[in-house]
């Protein structure tokens, strides 16, 4: 093929010259636009064409709007102004007449016409509106052609609100008798749902139609579909499989026309788009993998190796098998032929092989070990692209014993690569694996340092800011932390003594902190030393302001010790008057802090890494001053975003519910700063309103929520965890060959590997067995029984359980004297201890549950309770986690008993609580004599938790004390006299009433039950409850006034973004109204996009919550007088709405 | 989903562009002329796949190529398109044109810019793969062309 347009496509300029030749006939050349095509190549410059075409426009333009001019030349103009249009020329007067051609021409004419304005114009373009009509009139057209035109041109560029305009023609076409309409009619559908998922929602049974239609492409373009909503919802079309299913068979065993093959494969596109489907469906569920099992084989099978377009289908095939649940030996026949791909010569093939590879490396690890030598040869390929792909495949299989040669092997990468998009991923991925397997300082140092260099000031900006925290948070012992301390100090200052104009900023910027921070652990080293080598940095040019305010941040810190006073005064004064405000600022800083030792020392204390710092987000402190301020009849804040839209909705109505007014800019925060005490102000002082800070963030969280971090520091162990699970569940089975046991073995003990690449490479070899050592020493670990996770060196210390408990915004406090105003790490911080201590509640709270067993003094008796507590939690996987199986806001009592211990237990219950609503009973702990089991009852006023003490024994048990205590909860007996005693196989019953302390998402009840049997020692049981605070939630009933009183007078606020739920009826007022049923929340007024809710902590702790819609997402605003609150409540609203 | 469509010759010409998404004029000026710069110092022994140009999407998207002589044939798609299914429907797409062009050549890509944009609307919709049947593609162009001819005769007669 290729040969033929060699022949043809020879010298462009000798064709147009001479006529004669053969082929040239058919190309028109005296035609208008083979003038402007052999002007053109005439030409020799830019500037030359630039005119030339300007000239071509100018003349166009004449004719187009010439009334003389007919419908029969406006095509050819037309033509004229898209090869103009081609060459980047703007031609836009001529859309008006392509819209006019396509409106009024002939076929021939309407289809340059519509093939103009595709070109021309895009979906948010004005003149579309225009185009409407046309496309009306040509979708009803008998003519098949100008039918199809219609829906190319709709398919291609219709905005979401002309939809519905045409919808209901574009559907009637699923029914035409010609199967190219119905196609083209099912993409534009496709389109859509795309664009507009919501507006083809009531036409899902069509879909259904077209899948089933007797013309195979019908059914094809129907797959596009399927495609993309399985993939939104794999669960909803799970019926469909077998379907699909069949449809692979037949295509696979040759039931279509032989017209579907392509090379004599048959409808290969169409198997593709099939495999793809079912690798969707079948992924973790087992019973719909094993519908496709046979197929997969069948199409293994029947893919012969021949052509390129087999390959294509074996590598989807390859990638189901591994996506779905696995099944050996289709495992084996697709590790074969991933070896196909990886050993191929075509290098299309080898790529795709490595992709596989990367693909299915987590799964099975050692069919990267069987391939070591191919990797290693990829490593030196010529083609950058299968290099990058090799590193990628590296990446996924660095351990800590081949961290040190990965590294290297992407470092070498990194130096020579140019495209910036590489250099940001890869620097990236170093970064990590450093974090998360440095053999030591020094390499750790090292590497960043190359990592800092290299990535310049492209790379993420948290790859600066986590090394940061690390080196601050400290990883393992203190001795330790020194060490990595001290290496960073004296790597920096040579860098520093060397050249550091050749350094990025973002580098400098480190080096400052890390200097500024750190530089007195190193003794010898003298104060003026540093401080000089950092003044070197702000006389450079090349340093930017941003970097100069760190340098001046790092000196404030240095002037600790005196002698440097004289330096610091003297660069205080140079930037004392400089025009960039920040600068200024911390020149300020500089000189007063300089002559202030108390101060500074409480300011920037040495070594405070780990000492927390309390943030009062909701700036409690200034409440005296906003209540004096509004007293006095200033207006209250209002966050930016609300008073913008205030402004815009300023001549509409005021659908406020709690009027407030004169949309005013006061930042209440930014003037009190200068009387605040606090530690915040010194860095928050320009970025003004930490409101809006924290509200930012919870748009952030929602983003992150979105992005799906495969790789993320936390989820990395857990992967590698499974990695090895999976490792060790393989290596005993026969599918192990000797070889590779041999390979595995020899690699390990580092002798070079028998391969069968013939002679190879001595340096190679001893390559591969260093990148693949840890590979095969995991297997062999296995193999020995003792399947330990290779130990992580830079791990990061675990939050105190106070930090996690989801109350006290915490962040340490180094990092807040980081220049925060000047750039957004501060902000990105605190966002990031805020996501982590909200994500981590629910399994902070597990853990601890589980790491107060073994403290409890009877250790069988508590590990059967928490077994009992998991098995609760894994039946009921729809409710909140953790709670213990309460379906908390039931408006309904809870009747029916879940089992038959329950409902003997229940009959215990007292009558005035049997009637309520309540959780199940739990089990709390037991052993052969006595059984322990609660539940909590909601009251309207209170919550009753009833505890159950069941003597099992054949004795009765005496002297039984019950204690209870929490670290969050009030708890009170009810009962007047407390049982002591419980007679043989009866049960008796304590009531204890619970009222919240301080708001924690989860709250638990930890206590200890003492008992005397009748013979031996007095014997204790330990025991917790956990129980969600939604349990203390109660409609708060007020009105709407009330609530706007109420709403100002409160301190403590919290924003979120939250999900819409949108199931037919209007999305705020479905999304309120499951709030309401699963939290008990009183919805106070619905007007128009905006909700008022009100709830309370059993008594007197109201909350109040603001919604209003954005777009599709549900902004929310919560206020309360306690502390925490709001943001435990949003944490339960969130948890809500993922459940619904 | 296939996102642009371009061909352009050795020296950079742009001689056929379809965008699927929007972009404004300049940026796909600098699309075409990126991608450009990214495939032509490609040598001839290296995968037909790209990826990670920062103007077209990042990670999820790449480009697919091939060479004939002096024209490059690049698809951009994303990640829900089959690298190796893509590679074959650009064979497809110029087959269907040397058959429709009798031996197409770059000239036939310039003066009939919009014949070949009918033949790529009958194979690609709306960046998604609607024919990937030459046959059937050219009994399509070859009914539109025969109406074409009727209405020329019919207006000289």
């Amino acid at each position: 093929m290729s040969d033929v347009v060699e022949k043809t496509l020879t010298a462009l300029p000798s064709l147009l010259s001479l006529d004669s030749q053969p082929g040239s006939a058919k190309l028109s050349s005296t035609s208008k636009l083979g003038n402007l095509i052999r002007g053109i190549t005439e030409l020799t410059s830019k500037h030359e064409e630039e005119k030339l075409i300007q000239r071509e426009l100018a003349s166009i333009k004449e004719q187009v709007s010439s009334p003389n001019t007919s419908m029969r030349q406006m095509k050819e103009l037309m033509v004229r102004a898209i090869y103009c249009e081609s060459l980047g020329y703007e031609a836009s007067f001529s859309y008006i007449h392509a819209i006019k051609l396509a409106q009024q021409g002939t076929v021939l004419e309407k289809r340059v016409g519509y093939l103009a304005v595709s070109l021309f114009l895009n979906e948010s373009h004005e003149l579309l509106l225009l185009l409407v009509n046309t496309v009306l009139k040509d979708l009803q057209s008998t003519n098949l052609i100008e039918v199809c035109m219609a829906l190319t041109v709709v398919s291609q560029m219709f905005p979401k609100d002309m939809i519905p305009a045409i919808l209901p023609l574009v559907e009637e076409k699923l029914n035409h008798p010609k199967e190219i309409i119905r196609r083209k009619a099912v993409l534009a559908l496709y389109k859509f749902y795309l664009i507009a998922p919501n507006q083809v929602q009531h036409i899902h049974n069509k879909f259904r139609k077209a899948l089933c239609d007797k013309d195979p492409g019908v059914m094809t373009a129907s797959l596009h579909i399927y495609l993309q909503m399985i993939q939104e919802n794999p669960e909803g079309y799970k019926d469909l499989t077998a379907s699909f299913v069949t449809i692979l068979k037949q295509v696979v065993g040759g039931k279509l026309p032989m017209d579907f093959n392509y090379h004599s494969v048959p409808a290969p596109w169409l198997q593709i788009q099939l495999l793809r489907i079912l690798s969707l469906l079948g992924k973790n569920d087992q019973s719909t993998s094993e519908i496709m099992y046979e197929v997969l084989d069948e199409s293994l099978r029947r893919a012969e190796m021949n052509h390129n377009i087999t390959y294509a289908i074996l590598y989807e095939c390859v990638k189901c098998i591994y996506t779905i649940h696995p099944k050996s030996d289709l495992l084996e026949k697709a590790a074969k032929c991933i070896g196909n791909f990886v050993l191929s010569p075509k290098i299309n093939l080898k790529y795709l092989g490595l992709k596989a590879l990367t693909y299915v490396v987590q799964q099975d690890p050692k069919l990267a070990l069987q391939h070591q030598m191919t990797i290693i040869e990829c490593l030196d390929h010529p083609d950058l692209i299968i290099k990058r792909e090799t590193l990628e495949l590296l990446f996924r299989i660095t351990n800590a014993q081949n961290v040190t040669v990965i590294v290297e092997k992407m470092l070498e990468f990194l130096h020579s690569n140019t495209d910036d998009y590489t250099t940001i991923d890869l620097v990236g991925k170093v970064a990590e694996l450093a974090e998360k397997y440095a053999p030591g300082n020094e390499w750790f140092i090292e590497t960043m340092n190359t990592v800092f260099s290299v990535g310049g000031d492209m790379m993420q900006p948290d790859i600066p800011n986590s090394f940061l925290k690390l080196l601050s948070e400290g990883f393992d012992t203190v001795e330790e932390d020194r060490k990595l301390r001290l290496f960073a100090v004296d790597s920096y200052v040579s860098l520093l003594q060397g050249e550091p104009g050749k350094l990025p900023q973002r580098f400098l910027q480190v080096i400052s902190w890390v200097l500024g921070e750190y530089s007195h652990l190193r003794e010898e080293l003298e104060p003026a030393t540093v401080m000089r080598l950092l003044a070197k940095l702000l006389d450079m040019k090349q340093t930017s302001s941003e970097t100069k305010s760190w340098v001046l941040l790092a000196m404030t810190k240095l002037v600790r010790a005196g002698q440097v006073f004289q330096s610091a005064q003297e660069v205080s004064e140079t930037y004392g008057s400089s025009m960039d405000t920040v600068l200024r600022q911390r020149a300020q800083e500089l000189q007063h802090l300089s002559q202030d030792c108390e101060l500074r020392a409480r300011v920037l204390p040495q070594d405070a890494g780990l000492e927390p710092l309390e943030v009062d987000s909701s700036l409690s402190f200034l409440d005296g001053f906003v209540s004096e301020a509004l007293a006095a009849g200033a207006a209250p804040y209002k966050p930016p975003h609300q008073r913008q839209e205030e402004l815009a909705q300023a001549k509409a109505l005021s659908l406020e519910p709690y009027g407030l007014s004169l949309p005013i800019s006061m930042s209440s925060c930014s003037i009190a700063d200068r009387q605040s005490p606090t530690l915040l102000s010194m860095s928050s002082g320009l970025s003004g309103d930490s409101t809006d800070l924290s509200h930012k963030g919870s748009s952030t969280t929602l983003k992150l929520d979105g992005v799906k971090r495969v790789w993320g520091r936390e989820g990395y162990l857990a992967q590698r965890e499974a990695v090895e699970e999976a490792a060790q569940v393989e290596v005993p089975s026969p599918l192990r060959s000797p070889s590779q046991q041999a390979e595995a073995d020899s690699s390990h003990s580092q002798t070079p590997t028998p391969t069968p690449t013939p002679e190879p490479d001595q340096e190679k070899q001893q390559l591969a067995s260093s990148l693949f050592f840890g590979l095969s020493s995991q297997s062999s670990v296995c193999l020995m029984g003792k399947s330990e996770p290779t130990p992580q060196r830079f791990r990061r210390k675990a939050k105190g359980q106070a930090s996690s408990s989801g109350a006290a915004e915490q962040i340490s406090n180094s990092l807040v004297s980081a220049p925060s105003a000047v750039d957004n790490f501060l902000c990105n911080n605190l966002l990031d201890s805020n996501i982590t201590s909200q994500v981590g509640i629910s399994s902070s709270e597990q853990t601890s549950e589980l790491s107060q067993g073994p403290a409890t003094t009877n250790g069988t008796c508590d590990t059967e309770a928490e077994s009992t507590d998991g098995d609760i939690k894994g039946s009921n996987p729809s409710l909140i986690i953790g709670d213990n199986g309460l379906v908390a806001a039931d408006p309904t009592p809870h009747k029916d008993p879940g089992s038959p211990k329950d409902f003997c237990l229940s009959s215990h219950l007292p009558a005035e609580l049997s009637e309520l609503c309540r959780s199940e009973i739990t089990p709390l702990c037991s052993n052969q004599s006595l059984g322990l089991s609660a539940c909590h009852v909601h009251k309207e006023d209170s919550l009753v938790l009833v505890v159950f003490i069941t003597n099992s024994s054949d004795a009765a048990i005496r002297q039984i004390l019950l204690d209870l205590d929490s670290e969050q909860l009030q708890v009170s007996c009810v009962s007047d006299s407390p049982v002591e005693d419980v007679t043989s196989h009866s049960v008796a019953m304590h009531q204890f009433s619970l009222t919240v302390k301080r708001p924690s998402v989860h709250v638990e009840v930890v206590g200890m039950v003492s008992y005397q049997l009748p013979v031996g020692t007095p014997q204790e049981v330990q025991f917790s409850y956990k129980l969600p605070l939604t349990s203390f939630i109660r409609p708060l009933t007020v009105s709407t006034e009330e609530y706007g009183t109420m709403w100002l007078s409160f301190s403590h606020d919290t924003k979120q973004n939250l999900t819409l739920i949108s199931d037919g009826e209007e999305p705020l007022t479905a999304t309120l109204n499951v709030l309401k049923e699963k939290l008990q929340l009183h919805i106070v007024e619905i007007i128009g996009m905006e909700g008022i809710i009100a709830c309370q902590l059993l008594r007197d702790q109201p909350c109040l919550m603001h919604c209003r819609v954005h777009a599709d997402v549900l902004a929310v605003w919560l206020r309360s007088p306690v502390p925490d609150l709001p943001d435990c409540l949003i944490y339960h609203c969130q948890r809500a709405l993922q459940e619904h | 989903m296939i996102k642009a469509i371009l061909i352009f010759n050795n020296h950079g010409k742009p001689r056929l562009s379809k965008f699927y998404e929007h972009y404004t004029e300049d940026t796909e000026q600098q699309i075409i002329r990126e991608t450009f710069h990214l495939v032509s110092k490609r040598d001839e022994n290296v995968c037909n796949f790209l990826e990670g140009g920062m103007l077209i999407g990042g990670s999820d998207y790449k480009l697919i190529y091939r060479h004939y002589a002096t024209l490059y044939f690049v698809f951009c798609v994303d990640s829900s398109e089959s690298e190796l299914g893509i590679l074959d429907l650009i064979q497809v797409f110029v087959e269907t044109l040397d058959k429709c062009f009798e031996n197409v050549c770059e000239l036939d890509l310039i003066f009939h810019v919009d014949k070949v944009h009918n033949i790529l609307a009958e194979m690609v919709m709306g960046g998604m793969v609607l024919e990937t049947n030459m046959n059937e593609i050219i009994t399509q162009v070859d009914a539109q062309n025969k109406m074409e001819k009727s209405e020329v005769t019919s207006v000289l007669a």
